[in-house]
């Protein structure tokens, strides 16, 4: 860190937004600390002698001719070892160390470094003294976690030739290699530091085209985010946005998930924090913990800093996106970060565009998701980094700025609906308006992976889903007697597709999570019964014969009955259902 | 350094809000006691602050202020009050002086009103489920130790009645604490005060109510603090006594148009229906003050109630709030005026904490299905009448009479119950599958085989 300085003095405190008088030139975006507790904020406008700081702690008693220290560099994140498995705040601050020191309460003016100084990581060299090496190099390696390998790789702009490199145990900030560049040598040490707000150099996008299998059905199943996609969730309050990035940060496949709390309660942080540590992984049965890192800017924590916490989330996510991995970036909520960039606008005197956001709204908004991606690193190798961002729009209504503003840089789209939660059937994902844009490459994944005849039952069932909404009108006007017995099994066979499929309880344990096989087996059933069913009333069975069927019973209830392991048993009454017509 | 400094005469008054320039450098949210001319001491903070001008709000009102002869005290630290075990039982007023002609509570410790952010890592989730003899809430949106549960209700509706009997009746079975509640008035009148100090008084726990008081008749910007005074005592009752504290807040409208009115005068860009952008925020800065935390014993379980302009949850107090609590206990008109007590609406009422703290061992093994079946039912009861007003009853499929005798069945058994008919958890439980006895087996898909073989009785 370079040494700070004086470059100004406090004039006026608005909130969080502190205006100062320049006494030595500064830059914009750059850290600067307020008052002689060093709080931390940027600088976020400079005018004339004048520059406007958002201060990311309370400002209590800050007071004019107060100092203003600059320290000379951007608002940065730490990277390195120690990321995975802690918990920090939206500047990067370690909670668990805050507690230990404060017990309770978050108190301001408290600066600890993100990672761990006493630390020791066991490096193991990947290069050899006298290799040339350049961005993107992996020096060597650390196992971060049971199912990490934390690779440390030469950071932008260095390059040159390798001096020396060690091998042992060392601190994040001990010298592991010495490199030789023009302008004289470097010392590497496993700490590396990076703007927030400057997505990191890449050298391509390359295509999307796997998807990120979550293991809930009506989103791998209905409507698939691929992995590097961008997705976002709006749902009113209480409609599940929670539960659905909670149930992605548990089960989806990605390597690494980095959880951002934005604005939210305090009690989710802490639920994930208790039971991530419980929780398996089911690619590698270690706990959860392993490969997640939480950003917790709860709602009632400064608001400037809620506006920093996506961006501190982001950059961690593609500093373990640069070494080759899946990450995938839970936002709860974009909305909440919407309003404290409004806020601040607003403090700092803004025109305001609408519902008093300010104009720079949707252009940040895309900054955000264009920074998720698949893409070729600077190491050569593929990474990528998933966006599933939460809206939280008021009165829930779709239609105001945050929501809008973001269905233009987003290409999954899970709806939830108000309706579907009230009636409790979770997750309360509308089949109606919800879509993925991913679906012609994630369609040719599974038809090549799993089984060439997904993207077929997948179309079938939406038809159906289709088709019985045109049925609910007319079941409005004139109830369900009037239609014929062909069109009540329509809407029979979709009531069985969202109660037996569709629902699916986050807290029932052999339903939490379902294996893309065990979807598949479930949808194909689903279709098969409806199918045969058809083909029986057309032979001239009524509804009720068909209701009666074994098989009728068994599909209702397998997803209670037959876990992820027992694909024999969704074998035998598939084979069950096929037989329905003999 | 510049403790106490006191300037005579001020520049500008703008409603609640006093503008004093050229003085010393004073400090953002620094607190101040104003004098009037006949020497009434009243308490303000400071808006904004710079070398120019700085903008005090005034928590008393600024009526009878003059400008000449009114004096400002700056005090160099923020607005405090003192914690002690000995203001338990007392009553306050909305800025936290004695309300009850006792003398004014000693204490060594004083404490920033506005708190300090919990940290999510000293939290421990909430578990307990807290039994409150309510079906609808026992059953359906349980009550969990350290929740923050609104109740939004309408004009008019019986909010009080129901908090009322709740706290009347909440205990955790099989357990004997410390607890104590707080009450919280913003903007009510004197009788709702009153209806709540005799019910206290009527159930012998008055000795552990602690209130503070902010009546209609009160200047409305006083009850910004007014809530932050009783939550900041609340915290030292829980996370230093160790007392399990049920806090009690109404009406947070009243609070929200308080903020409403500071923010019109500051001249601040409106949000939705003229309350400032920063409402959620603010809110949860109130709300967040609930909880448990690993290394105490004790607990802050919020009760806040809301009445809603128009019935309307979409309305920014309502909706704001629901995004920050831990679910919500919603009543309705219909259910009111036929006469179900208490009304509290089968679909948009939840409580988020139910799900980890219901079940075999903490309730009962079939309480999560039974409450899933009984909302999904009620759900098709709801879609149902919808149908019967377009086609008429007489068209209705079989199942769906079915339907309607079930939502009649629920409505006037299972949510009904006397204001002091309380409930064990078992009876609200057996009630529910007394109601299901209605429909056929076949419809109960939430609902696991064993389930329904051991309870069911249809
Ligand atoms: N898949 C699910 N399985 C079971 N219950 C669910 C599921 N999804 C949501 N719920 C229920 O809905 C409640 C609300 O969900 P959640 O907290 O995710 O809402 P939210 O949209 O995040 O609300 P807010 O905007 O207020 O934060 C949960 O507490 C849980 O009871
Ligand atoms: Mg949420």
């Amino acid at each position: 860190m370079k040494k700070e300085n004086i470059i100004g003095k406090v004039r006026r405190v608005n909130g969080p937004v502190v205006m100062g008088e320049v006494i030595t030139s500064c830059n914009m975006l750059d850290t600067a600390q307020v008052g002689e507790e060093h709080l931390i904020g940027e600088i976020v406008k400079i005018e004339d002698a004048i520059i406007t700081i958002q201060v990311y702690e309370d400002t209590t008693l800050i007071r004019p001719d107060d100092p203003i220290y600059g320290i000379g560099m951007p608002l940065s994140v730490e990277l390195g070892p120690g990321l995975l498995g802690n918990i920090f705040d939206g500047i990067q601050r370690p909670l668990e160390d805050i507690q230990k020191i404060h017990q309770f309460f978050i108190k301001r003016g408290t600066q600890l470094p993100a990672l761990d100084r006493k630390k020791k990581w066991s490096f193991a060299p990947l290069v050899k003294k006298g290799e040339n090496v350049k961005p993107g190099t992996v020096l060597g390696t650390v196992q971060e976690t049971k199912i990490i390998t934390h690779r440390i790789i030469l950071p932008s702009p260095l390059q040159g030739k390798i001096k020396d490199i060690k091998k042992g145990e060392f601190t994040v900030e001990e010298t592991i290699a010495r490199v030789e560049t023009e302008t004289g040598t470097e010392e590497i040490s496993m700490l590396q530091k990076w703007p927030i707000r400057k997505p990191r150099p890449v050298r391509d996008r390359v295509p999307a085209t796997a998807p990120l299998i979550t293991g809930q059905r009506v989103i791998d199943t209905l409507f698939p985010v691929a992995k590097g996609g961008c997705c976002a969730v709006p749902g009113g309050f209480g409609t599940g946005k929670t539960l659905v990035q909670q149930q992605l940060a548990k089960w989806s496949n990605a390597d690494i998930i980095v959880y951002i709390g934005c604005g939210e309660r305090g009690n989710e942080m802490t639920d994930v924090l208790l039971s991530f540590p419980e929780l398996k992984d089911p690619a590698s049965d270690l706990p959860l913990m392993n490969r997640t890192i939480l950003i917790a800017n709860t709602s009632n924590m400064p608001v400037a800093a809620r506006e920093a916490s996506i961006y501190t989330g982001i950059t961690i996510a593609e500093y373990y996106r640069d070494m080759g991995y899946d990450v995938a970036v839970m936002a709860d909520s974009t909305s909440r970060w919407a309003e404290a960039l409004r806020e601040l606008s607003g403090r700092m005197e803004e025109m305001p565009a609408e519902e008093g956001f300010p104009p720079y709204l949707a252009t940040r908004l895309a900054e955000f998701y264009e920074r998720a991606g698949k893409m070729n690193t600077l190491s050569g190798q593929n990474g990528s980094v998933t966006i599933i961002g939460a809206v939280s729009p008021p009165g829930g209504d779709f239609s105001e700025p945050v929501t809008q503003h973001t269905k233009r840089f987003i290409r999954t789209f899970w709806a939830l609906d108000r309706h579907l939660a009230n009636e409790r059937h979770y997750p309360a994902i509308s089949w109606i308006d919800s879509y993925s844009e991913y679906l012609d490459t994630i369609g040719k994944w599974w038809d090549e992976n799993i089984d060439p005849q997904w993207s077929l039952f997948r179309s079938q069932i939406m038809e159906l889903l289709q088709k019985e909404v045109r049925l609910q009108q007319v079941i409005k006007l004139v109830g369900a007697d009037a239609l014929p017995d062909s069109q009540k099994f329509i809407v029979e066979s979709c009531r069985m597709f969202k109660n037996a499929f569709l629902q699916q309880n986050a807290f029932d344990q052999i339903d939490m999570y379902s294996t893309v096989k065990r979807q598949l087996f479930m949808l194909k059933i689903i279709v098969r019964f409806y199918q045969h069913g058809a083909e029986l009333l057309k032979r001239g069975f009524t509804l009720l014969q068909i209701k009666e069927l074994d098989v009728y019973k068994k599909i209702l209830r397998m997803k209670f009955n037959y876990s992820n392991d027992e694909l024999d048993k969704y074998e035998t009454l598939l084979q069950q259902v096929e037989r329905m017509l003999s | 350094m510049q403790d106490g400094r006191e300037y005579i005469g001020i520049k500008e008054i703008v409603g609640p809000l006093i503008i004093l320039e050229k003085t010393h450098n004073i400090g953002y949210n620094e607190f101040v006691e104003v004098e009037d001319k006949n020497g009434q001491i009243l308490s303000g903070v400071v808006l904004d602050t710079s070398k120019e001008a700085v903008v005090v709000q005034v928590f008393e009102g600024t009526m009878g202020l003059d400008i000449k002869r009114t004096k400002a005290r700056f005090k160099n630290k923020p607005l405090m009050i003192p914690v002690t075990k000995e203001m338990t039982g007392r009553i306050f007023s909305g800025t936290g002086k004695p309300l009850d002609r006792a003398p004014y509570p000693v204490s060594r410790e004083y404490r920033n009103v506005n708190g300090d952010p919990v940290n999510p890592t000293a939290r421990t989730y909430p578990r307990k489920f807290i039994q409150t003899g309510v079906s609808s809430i026992d059953g359906m949106n349980t009550l969990i130790r350290g929740q923050k549960l609104p109740i939004f209700s309408g004009s008019g509706l019986v909010h009080n009645k129901l908090a009322a009997q709740i706290t009347r009746q909440a205990q955790i079975v099989g357990e004997r604490s410390d607890f104590a509640i707080v009450f919280v008035a913003m903007g009510v009148k004197n009788d709702v005060a009153h209806y709540f100090i005799k019910n206290f008084e009527d159930s012998g726990v008055l000795q552990n109510v602690t209130m503070f008081l902010s009546l209609a008749s009160d200047p409305s910007i006083e009850r910004l603090i007014t809530p932050r005074c009783a939550l900041t005592f609340a915290e030292f009752l829980a996370f230093n006594l160790g007392y399990h504290v049920l806090v009690i807040m109404t009406d947070m409208s009243n609070y929200c148009e308080a903020l409403r009115e500071i923010s019109t005068i500051r001249g601040e860009i409106p949000g939705r229906k003229g309350y400032p952008g920063y409402l959620y925020s603010d809110l949860a800065s109130l709300y967040e003050r609930s909880g448990m935390l690993k290394d105490s014993k004790g607990s802050i379980t919020q009760l806040p109630i809301l009445t809603m302009p128009n019935d309307d949850i979409s309305h920014p107090v309502p909706d704001l709030t629901g995004y920050i609590t831990e679910g919500q206990i919603v009543l309705e008109r219909d259910l009111h005026n036929r006469g179900i007590y208490p009304p509290v609406a089968g679909l948009p009422s939840l409580s988020r904490l139910m799900k980890d703290s219901i079940g075999k061992d903490l309730t009962r093994e079939d309480h999560p299905h039974l409450a899933s079946q009984l909302f999904a039912s009620y759900a098709r009861v709801k879609d149902v009448r919808a149908l019967a007003s377009v086609i008429g009853e007489e068209e209705l499929t079989p199942l769906d009479h079915q339907y309607l005798k079930f939502g009649e069945s629920f409505e006037r058994e299972f949510l009904s119950q006397d204001e002091y008919e309380n409930r064990s958890i078992e009876q609200t439980l057996d009630m529910g599958w007394k109601v299901l006895a209605h429909l056929p087996q076949e419809e109960l898909n939430r609902l696991t085989e064993e389930e329904i073989l051991k309870y069911f009785a249809g």
